[in-house]
């Protein structure tokens, strides 16, 4: 079947249909990454959007459930130059295809994804429309591409009650370091004949529980699941908020530190939210955020973000720490970013640039155990790099503990 | 970190001859790090002993020493030009070693000397087996675990306790004979108890077997800051147990999930840091295709054979971000020259796939095996892109230039299934047309993926371009009309769909064209009906995110609304020229060509020309970014060129300069309406057709041996003896010597016409008279109607071998004057009888006073880089002036021979027979050699022993030698065993060589013949005592002879072997005039 893809500047791209079949009107973007597709579609923060992948073929590994970022997908649609026949890995638990329709996920395959990928880059992100209606015609449909916003996705992909994970209290229960994994033939026949149980799961990059008997709040603002996962691994018993959760409610649970997640959508959307983070800020807790909520941080003390022309989304940027001049390549999700230019240099000072560019990609708050960064340490898909980041909000944690202790 | 302003004066390290392992990668790297420490006001002293790269020229360094790469001669470089660092990492594997001696040897120390880039501990760190085994250990990566045993319970043991299968490799045997895969103990216990017994040393190595798991390579780069990325990724299709060099790898890799992908980029930056390289480095993975266990293969901590793919595949330039980091530039500091908005800090993304294929030698070696291994034996590769891998695959295919051209190339249909699945098992490079017949007889993915062990990925896109041929199969099967057929008909039966689809597969016109039956120009202008056309999409490193400035281009077939990117970049006024590349090193056509078609680019850039140039071999200058205005990769063909030609709309193109590959494409730019500057095609044809060419010789009075043309046996006999014996035997038009041989007799010829008949062959065979004397050449300018000629070469082997495996000595020591000026004159008198617009290479013999014509090719030759250096003529550059209409005498040359330079250039052949197992060799007409060298020097003797030298025959060690030689040599071979015996050598000789010079006062050593009792002559070669084997062969192609296995056993056991006369007299003279590597004269080419 025919589906197009069209623009709301009137570009008009025809292609095959895939997945699920109906018309979906959103936000269209693209990711460079050449990898990671499951974790990109499964990335709350593309709620409300459609995500072009310029990698031309994508499905090659199939999906392994494992690799969701959350329950479930999230794209609106997918837009792909070829989506692989068959898939391949030792992984993988069902087709791209299979993905699509048990999630319902519209997409369309087949097009020139440069092209469109030049559009974007030229006239800035823009809305489309996925459809297999061939009469339907830009006039028709214009004035409604040009009304969608993502709106107040963050509540939508948000965990609706709070939920606990506990941190590992061995190295071992992190499953084997990257390096040591061995291939085991019974585990694997096991695995095939249907017992998952038994799979390899992935390689583990943690060498210290460092974070053993520390308690992080984590506000579920659009989280991937590897951000609490990475602080699990570490030790770190980790509770989940709902998105409408008072700071009270998280204070009063006497958190050793708060890790404000990544998620989608305009950050000023979320009024209510930033008033607790201001809350938040206030109280003398450690704070760590990432994307978003590095966003809703910087808003929550009177900076401001503005819409970037068409973003971040790949895998390949390097930002610089500013702290120790080292670049890292890093994993990037965002369409907002925080303007430096308007920034209370009392309040908060840049901690990492991003070095393509310049835009901001971290802040260091003035006096405060706080920082925020605007790309994705927790990676998944992408450069693992900046995990440090993690290691350094425990180290804040604990020296935040330690001076509590003194009080 | 800023520059680092200490450094002024940087001696670079070149490879050295092309050798099979080492070819052209090494000539961009070096010239792209030459150009950017020359960009940031370093001075740049060069060595390396190859004249045809074009980093040996003056243009690209300030100092350059075209020397024999030895220790001791770059000791005297250093004294001499005083340089205040070195770097040793652009210069292959032959280059790190060096540069590690200078270190070790402490002289870089005692002349204050720097290592740039990565240190001396690391490289030692990444290249000593035990010490880079615990490094990996210490950070945890995982190597393959081994040990060396001496005794089958500790092998047993330690075999049990790592698991099966293991391999077993014997210490010191004949190319790893003894040694097996072991998948049981049963097994192992019987290969290790043969193993130790053939092992000299009692030692063999049992190692973790990770044949057929996935082999992931990464490109990394590394600052002094400790800044860590990596360029690209690439996946072997072909699983560990094939030399990445000989496999089909794709980038980005393609099976890996982010969690594979992510765990090794993540082990190969802590592996890179751990050994602190700075600059670039390529890590090699095998990942166990079931699980996330993963061994480090190797670390290569310096530019490499993937790291020019890498730059090639993604366009970051890394040998130029390696020398800026040599620098102590950090990598956010240096900006991407392809998007000048992004820095080098920045990961490349793909938004296509890149497939490299090896050109393998198995056309040239006829006898050599071709199973891959661990030891490379591909001369050259191409790299295609496309959006999707059957794309790329089919585009690979094609600029083979191996007449493959799609899957059905090579054809196994008649093979029974069962022999089918046998024939699976075999890993050579015919692999995948197997799998591919396979999969037309329907033998599943699984079960060709339990054989071949090749992911199932890749088997399913091969099944796509299988079920596309079944498809056009059928389509040609409703072709009632056949070759008939016109638009109409063929409209009828190939749907929109169908042919959109067979173009975004890559299948080429003449593949659609014979399956369906219909003409390709029907195809073609049905595709023009249908509006299907090839777009051009830019390699810009970033997938489209940012605006990138180089027009580096490459095709694809997407639907009608694909956009163009070629088409959009806006026009200049200037005239465009389109200079057509070489294609695949290979035997024959190596990296001269290159030289060649880059100088003309800058020629043409320099004549106010916008250059284009279309190329697909990713080794190569020719195809970096910065080369010409515009890049186009792609394959040679006709119709990928025309895609380009219909877009571009050049004002003209030059075919001269890129070997045959261009020469070829002539006909087809004619038809498509371009025009070809220089020479006109019917002359470069009158050259080729024996019969106009020989009316030329009649009209300008020029000799040539008798012959005559003949179609079979019978008559190459009946010309045979009305010549008399020994006459030439060879094909017309082709090149490199193919196929041409000497015959002594009526049964050789016989041998010879089969073999050459087992082509179908389209032009008559030549038969000549064989005329023995010397054999000389020229390259020369002509303008139409003057000519210069930088100056005569002359061979050192007489006619009967190969010029390209001939020594070469420029100028020209033994002919008279008289010769040289009648040479002179013909090459004046044919340039101007074929019209020739360009350069000409012409082959003459002289026989006493007379001169006789080989063969005339009015085209660049390999030689024109070499006299360009030695003459200081710059040779493309004169042609390329006078294929836009001006005169050499306008550019300040008199016509005519140019006087000789004050030095002797000699040009030394290099071969690779050690790395091709069962390949002949012995020199004759075919061309066998890979690559050379050169000596200079003001006098003879210290030129020669220079060549050598540089070639790696370094003399004496033991002053032990064989000779064996054919019955019509044993009066010649006298004298020259006399001058070894005089030199002190001890030579052993085969039972008739041995009585013949023992009868004539050479002390010679008798020594058994292999079918005779130990100790043979093969135990000899054996007991690496032996400095060299002079065996002439018997002529015929039989290899079971005494003497091919004599030969193979002294290459295989690193011994030097000489299979002309001439050549060992060559040597013996060298070796006479004691020359020595102290105190030889250094010459500055850039200063002659």
């Amino acid at each position: 079947m025919k589906a197009f893809l069209i623009l709301e500047d009137g570009t008009v791209f025809e292609g095959k249909h895939i997945g699920a079949d109906k018309d979906v009107v959103s936000e269209i973007v693209f990711n460079t990454s050449m990898a990671g597709y499951t974790e990109v579609f499964t990335d709350p923060s593309y709620a409300g959007q459609a995500v072009c992948m310029t990698y031309p073929l994508i499905g090659n590994y199939g999906v392994c459930l494992d690799d969701m970022e959350s329950e479930r997908p999230w794209v609106d649609a997918i837009i792909v130059r070829e989506l692989s026949h068959i898939p391949s890995n030792f992984r993988c638990d069902m087709s791209i295809q299979e993905f699509m329709d048990k999630y319902e996920i519209p997409g369309i395959e087949g097009i020139d994804t440069r092209a469109l990928v030049r559009i974007l880059r030229e006239k800035g992100t823009m809305n489309g429309i996925i459809t297999t209606n061939e009469n339907l015609k830009y006039d028709d449909i214009k004035d409604k591409l040009h009304a969608y916003t993502t709106g107040d996705v963050v509540s939508i992909v948000s965990c609706k009650e709070k939920k606990v994970l506990k941190g590992v209290s061995s190295l071992e229960e992190n499953g084997p370091l990257s390096g040591s994994a061995v291939f085991n033939a019974d585990n694997y026949k096991a695995d095939l004949a249907g017992d998952h149980s038994k799979r390899e799961r992935k390689p583990a990059i943690v060498k210290e529980l460092n974070g053993k008997g520390l308690k992080v709040a984590l506000l579920d603002v659009g989280a991937k699941k590897n951000i609490a996962e990475t602080l699990a691994a570490r030790g770190c018993d980790v509770t989940i908020y709902p998105s409408n959760t008072s700071a009270e409610e998280i204070l009063k649970d006497a958190p050793d530190g708060i890790m404000l997640s990544n998620g989608p959508g305009d950050p000023k959307e979320n009024v209510a939210i930033i008033k607790e983070i201001k809350k938040l800020y206030d109280s003398e807790t450690p704070i760590f955020a990432i994307c978003l909520g590095h966003q809703l941080m910087a808003l929550a003390t009177g900076a401001d973000t503005f819409k970037m022309k068409y973003g971040h989304r790949g895998g390949n940027h390097p930002v610089k720490d500013l702290s120790t001049g080292r670049v890292y390549i890093s994993s990037q999700n965002h369409g907002y970013v925080v303007d430096t230019d308007k920034l209370d240099k009392n309040i908060a000072e840049p901690a990492f640039v991003n070095v393509n560019d310049g835009t901001n990609e971290g802040l260091a708050y003035v006096g405060k155990n706080i920082f925020t960064v605007q790309f994705h340490p927790e990676a998944c898909p992408g450069p693992q790099d900046s995990s440090y980041l993690f290691d350094r909000f425990i180290d804040m944690m604990k020296k935040g503990k330690s001076e509590g202790g003194k009080n | 970190m800023p520059k680092n302003k200490d450094v002024k004066k940087v001696l670079v390290i070149g490879s050295g001859p092309i050798v099979i392992g080492q070819a052209a990668e090494f000539d961009y790297a070096g010239t792209q790090a030459c150009r950017s420490l020359k960009e940031e006001g370093v001075e740049v002293v060069l060595v390396n002993s190859n004249p045809a790269t074009i980093m040996t020229d003056k243009d690209i360094a300030d100092e350059v020493y075209i020397e024999p790469l030895t220790v001791k001669v770059l000791e005297q470089i250093i004294e001499k030009e005083k340089p205040d660092s070195i770097l040793p990492t652009l210069g292959g594997q032959a280059g790190l070693n060096l540069g590690m001696e200078l270190d070790e040897s402490g002289f870089l120390k005692s002349h204050n000397v720097k290592l740039l880039g990565t240190t001396a501990e690391t490289i030692r760190k990444a290249e000593d087996r035990q010490e880079f085994k615990d490094t990996m250990e210490k950070i945890g990566e995982p190597c393959a675990a081994s040990l060396v045993v001496h005794n089958v319970q500790d092998g047993v043991e330690f075999a049990n306790k790592i698991g099966y299968p293991v391999v077993l490799r014997p210490a010191y045997t004949l190319g790893g004979s003894g040694g097996g895969i072991a998948h049981n103990q049963l097994e192992c216990e019987e290969i290790l108890e043969n193993g130790l017994r053939l092992s000299r040393a009692n030692e063999v190595l049992v190692e973790r077997c990770i044949a057929g798991w996935k082999e992931i390579e990464y490109e990394v780069m590394r600052d002094s800051a400790g800044n860590c990325i990596t360029v690209c990724n690439m996946e072997n299709i072909d699983p560990v147990g094939v030399h990445t060099g000989d496999s089909i790898v794709v980038a980005p890799s393609q099976t890996l999930s982010d969690k594979e992908y992510q765990m090794l980029r993540s082990a190969a930056l802590n592996i890179i840091d751990e050994l602190q390289i700075t600059g670039g480095c390529n890590v090699q993975f095998a990942l166990h295709p079931t699980s996330f266990e993963y061994c480090v293969i190797e670390v290569n901590p310096r530019v490499s054979r993937s790291s020019a793919l890498a730059s090639k595949a993604t366009g970051y330039p890394i040998a130029k971000v390696a020398a800026k980091i040599a620098l102590g530039y950090t990598l956010d500091e240096i900006k991407n020259a392809i998007t000048g908005k992004t820095y080098a800090s920045f990961e490349p993304t793909l938004d296509y796939c890149v497939v490299k294929f090896p050109r393998l030698p198995f056309d040239k070696f006829i006898t050599a095996k071709r199973t891959l291994t661990t030891q490379m034996k591909a001369t050259g590769e191409v790299m295609s892109i496309c959006t999707s891998f059957e794309g790329a695959m089919m585009k690979a295919i094609r600029s083979l230039e191996q007449h493959v051209d799609c899957l059905t190339s090579y054809d196994f249909s008649e093979l029974d299934d069962d022999e089918l699945r046998e024939r699976l098992k075999i890993v050579d490079d015919m692999r995948i047309w197997v799998i591919a017949e396979a999969l037309r007889r329907g033998i599943s993915h699984e079960e060709i993926h339990d054989i071949t062990l090749i992911d199932i990925w890749f088997i399913d896109k091969l099944h796509a371009l299988v079920k596309m041929e079944l498809k056009l199969l059928r389509i040609g099967e409703k072709n009632t009309a056949g070759k008939d057929g016109d638009v109409a008909e063929a409209a009828k039966i190939i749907s929109y769909e169908t042919l959109l689809e067979a173009k975004r597969l890559e299948y080429p016109d003449a593949v659609i064209s014979r399956f369906t039956r219909f003409k390709e120009d029907v195809l073609k202008e049905l595709r023009y009906k249908y509006n299907i056309q090839a777009t051009f999409k830019i390699v810009d490193t970033c997938a489209a995110e940012f605006a990138a400035e180089t027009p580096y281009y490459y095709s694809v077939y997407n639907g009608p609304d694909s956009e163009d990117e070629a088409a959009l970049k806006s026009s200049t006024d200037k005239k465009k020229i389109l200079v057509l590349g070489s294609g695949p090193i290979r035997i024959g056509q190596g990296i001269e060509f290159d030289y060649c078609s880059v100088h003309a680019t800058w020629a043409f850039k320099r004549a106010g020309f916008e250059t284009i140039i279309i190329n697909n071999n990713p080794e190569t200058v020719s195809t970096d970014f910065d080369i010409a205005d515009k890049l186009y990769f792609e394959p040679l063909t006709p119709e990928d060129v025309e895609n380009i030609v219909r877009l571009e709309k050049p004002d003209g193109a030059v075919v001269q300069f890129g070997g045959q590959t261009a020469i070829k494409l002539t006909q087809d730019l004619m038809k498509m309406g371009v025009k070809i500057y220089g020479t006109d095609a019917k002359d470069v044809d009158a050259a080729e057709d024996r019969e106009i060419f020989d009316q030329i010789l009649e009209e300008t009075q020029i000799k040539r041996a008798q012959g005559a043309t003949v179609y079979t046996a019978e008559e190459a006999k009946e010309v045979a003896n009305r010549l008399g014996y020994p006459v030439l035997v060879r094909p017309s038009y082709v090149l490199g010597g193919q196929g041409m041989q000497i015959a002594l007799s009526d049964e050789e010829i016989e041998e010879f016409m089969n073999i050459i008949n087992r082509y179908a062959q389209d032009h008559p065979i030549l038969v000549d008279k064989y005329l023995q004397g010397v054999e000389t050449e020229v390259d020369a300018v002509c303008d139409g109607e003057d000519i210069v000629i930088p100056g005569i070469m002359e061979h050192i082997e007489r006619s009967g071998i190969h010029s390209g495996d001939s020594i070469s000595v420029y100028p020209a020591q033994s002919l008279s004057d008289k010769v040289k000026q009648t040479i002179a004159e013909y090459t004046r008198r044919l340039a101007k009888a074929l019209h020739v617009i360009g350069l000409i290479n012409v082959q003459f013999i002289a026989v006493g006073d007379d001169v006789y014509i080989i063969e005339a090719n009015p085209r660049s030759s390999r030689t024109v880089p070499y006299i360009s250096k030695v003459t200081g003529i710059p040779i493309v550059d004169l042609a390329a002036e006078v294929m836009l209409g001006k005169k050499l005498k306008d550019l300040g040359y008199t016509p005519g021979l140019q006087p000789e330079a004050g030095y002797v250039a000699i040009k030394m052949p290099v071969f690779s027979f050690e790395k091709i197992r069962g390949a002949e060799i012995s020199l004759g007409p075919e061309m066998k050699s890979t690559g050379e060298c050169l000596g200079i020097s003001k006098n003879f003797n210290e030129a020669l022993y220079k060549a050598f030298l540089g070639a790696g025959i370094n003399l004496p060690k033991y002053k032990q030698m064989i000779i064996t030689v054919k019955d019509s040599d044993k009066g010649e071979i006298i004298d020259i065993a006399r001058r070894y015996e005089k030199l002190g050598y001890i030579i052993y000789a085969t039972r008739s060589t041995a009585d013949t010079l023992t009868e004539n006062g050479v002390k010679a050593r008798r020594i058994n013949r292999i079918s005779q009792e130990s100790p043979t002559v093969i135990d000899l070669i054996l007991g690496h005592k032996i400095d060299l084997v002079i065996d002439t062969p018997t002529q015929g192609r039989d290899k079971s002879r005494d003497g091919f296995l004599i030969r193979r056993t002294a290459i295989e056991t690193g011994v030097n072997v000489i299979t002309a006369l001439d050549t060992a007299r060559a040597l013996v003279t060298s070796l006479e005039n004691e020359s020595t590597e102290e105190g030889l004269e250094l010459v500055d080419i850039a200063k002659v």
